[in-house]
């Protein structure tokens, strides 16, 4: 049982998310000896890209910065352990496997990475389809795939690295589907050359069965996948498989940043130079702040780290680092900006709120988010519409829906550390 | 190899695998049943979705970032 001793606990620095930002900014910053929790809510530090497994092998690079990680007694890494609430002024209630308690903080840096956009088609919801990088995770988790054949489609290079890992664990990747068109993938290509390490990436992951200007139509089966429907240029194909891998890009996981009060545009944390959000002491680096990859993450948290103890002159030394990625996420950016043909694969019946089973005409007559929510209960799940408030957003320009305390499914014993912790 | 359960049924795993490829893997390969009775199996693979959460040993929990370990006892929505 907890001890009230435990439910308090306070620490210098606190940094959400421990992707490369996260294990980044808290390398940098530790050197000054200050007290830092770096909390995740997967079992194992390293975010999307770094994500282990049995299936999985960890670079050089991720196995450097966890093994220096460890190397570091005030820092204090909080692996499965998730921000269930605010507390109160720099106060957050946080749980994991075994307890509930609350951390209080003088800085938090935000590292909180992106998630996939998953947006509605009819079939969707059939056991059989997942996000594409979802895939990917299932299957460095563990899932074997040997010998099914697996479709995948959306946008975006995660795509081909998606393709990359079903192919090397036996799958047999029958069709990689891109929106976007040649030209616009091309004319990324073609930029790669500023940034040569992604370019040799690019070519290692290129695949025979990719197509541009494809983007799928249906899932097919009944109680599960069997086989989907692709619109490629002008024709229609129909290939049978038993995965479909879709993912529409990436959408920034700003949900905890805009519960604490921070500026949140386009999708995404504002910060300025120093990586400061508009919130005093707040600071957000990495994919929360906006779609670049994993290099301007691992400059973004190392600024941001830097900036947190107060080393804003080593920090400003690596500033022209991070313009030289944010060039490449530009790039990246506009190359795979989204076909409005994707805002009407949904028919009326495809269930667009997968916790609350809300079809989408019941949804498209509203004129808001929240007076759909009001009629529908869409949004109303378990995922809060971190899945459907997201989808509405491209549907139907819809703002998406604040958190509401416990941002996660919390215990009671844990919510019950909120009540003694506020009387303290 | 260690073995768990998913709802009563035993399953092999190997060493650090996610409780999200177990079920995928096993029985009909979903986790839950939505509220109009569909079924569901993982989706997102990154702890948002929330199609994947089952009860791990009495407590619900998202498979997809639960790691099995010897003797769990998973129990699926039915
Ligand atoms: C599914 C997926 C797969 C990807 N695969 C690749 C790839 O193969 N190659 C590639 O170049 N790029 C890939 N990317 C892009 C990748 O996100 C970036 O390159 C890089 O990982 C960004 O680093 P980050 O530290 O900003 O965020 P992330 O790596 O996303 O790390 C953020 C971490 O914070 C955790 N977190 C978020 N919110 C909370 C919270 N409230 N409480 C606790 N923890 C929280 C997340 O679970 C995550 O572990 C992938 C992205 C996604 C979404
Ligand atoms: S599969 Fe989406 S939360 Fe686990």
């Amino acid at each position: 049982m907890t001890v009230n001793a435990t439910t308090n606990e306070h620490v210098d620095l606190l940094i959400i998310g421990a992707g490369p930002a996260g294990m980044a900014a808290a390398l940098a910053a530790a050197p000054r000896g200050l007290s830092i929790a770096l909390l995740d809510d997967n079992p194992l530090p390293g975010g999307q890209i770094w994500r282990d497994g049995p299936n999985a092998q960890v670079p050089k690079q991720a196995q450097d910065m966890r093994g220096r990680l460890q190397g570091f007694s005030n820092i204090r890494l909080h692996s499965g352990c998730k921000v269930v609430a605010l507390a109160g002024a720099k106060r957050l209630l946080l749980e994991d496997a075994e307890r509930g308690w609350v951390l209080s903080y003088d800085s938090l840096i935000l590292c909180t990475g992106a998630r996939e956009r998953l947006l509605p088609f009819p079939g969707w919801t059939l056991p059989g389809v997942t996000g594409a990088g979802g895939l990917q995770a299932l299957i460095k988790g563990g899932l074997q795939v040997k010998d099914e054949r697996i479709v995948i489609a959306g946008t975006g290079p995660l795509l081909l690295a998606s393709s990359a890992t079903a192919q090397k664990h036996g799958a047999e990747v029958v069709r990689v589907a891109e929106q976007a068109s040649l030209s616009a993938v091309a004319g990324f290509a073609a930029g790669l050359w500023r940034w040569p390490n992604k370019a040799i990436q690019a070519i290692t992951l290129a695949s025979a069965a990719y197509r541009t200007s494809a983007h799928v139509l249906t899932a097919l089966g009944t109680d599960r996948l069997e086989g989907v429907r692709i619109q490629v240029g002008d024709k229609i194909e129909e290939l049978a498989c038993e995965r479909l891998a879709c993912g529409f890009s990436l959408v920034p996981n700003v949900e905890i940043a805009q519960a604490l009060g921070c500026t949140v545009r386009d999708q995404a944390v504002v910060v300025d130079e120093w990586q400061a959000t508009r919130l005093p002491d707040h600071f957000a680096a990495g994919e929360c702040t906006g779609f670049g990859g994993s290099e301007l993450a691992l400059v973004e948290g190392r600024i941001a780290g830097l900036v947190a103890v107060g080393e804003r002159e080593t920090a400003r030394g690596l500033w022209a680092e991070r313009l030289r990625w944010q060039g490449f996420a530009d790039r990246l950016n506009t190359a795979f900006s989204l076909n409005p043909a994707l805002k009407t694969l949904a028919a009326p019946e495809t269930l667009v709120c997968r916790c609350e089973d809300v079809r989408y005409a019941d949804l498209a007559g509203h004129g808001s988010w929240t007076g759909a929510k009001l009629a529908t209960r869409c949004g109303m799940g378990a995922c809060q519409g971190r899945i459907c408030g997201t989808a509405a957003q491209t549907l139907f320009g819809w703002e998406p829906p604040l958190l509401r305390p416990p941002f996660s499914p919390a215990r009671i014993s844990t919510l019950a550390c909120l009540d003694e912790g506020e009387s303290v | 190899m260690p073995e768990l359960s998913i709802d009563g049924q035993p399953f092999r795993f190997a060493q650090g695998t996610t409780v999200a490829a177990a079920l995928m893997s096993s029985g009909d390969r979903c986790s839950r049943t939505s509220v109009s009775g569909q079924r569901r199996a993982p989706l997102c693979g990154m702890g948002i979705c929330q199609e994947c959460r089952v009860s791990i040993d009495g407590l619900r929990r998202l498979a997809c970032q639960t790691i099995c370990r010897d003797g769990m006892r998973i129990e699926t929505q039915p």
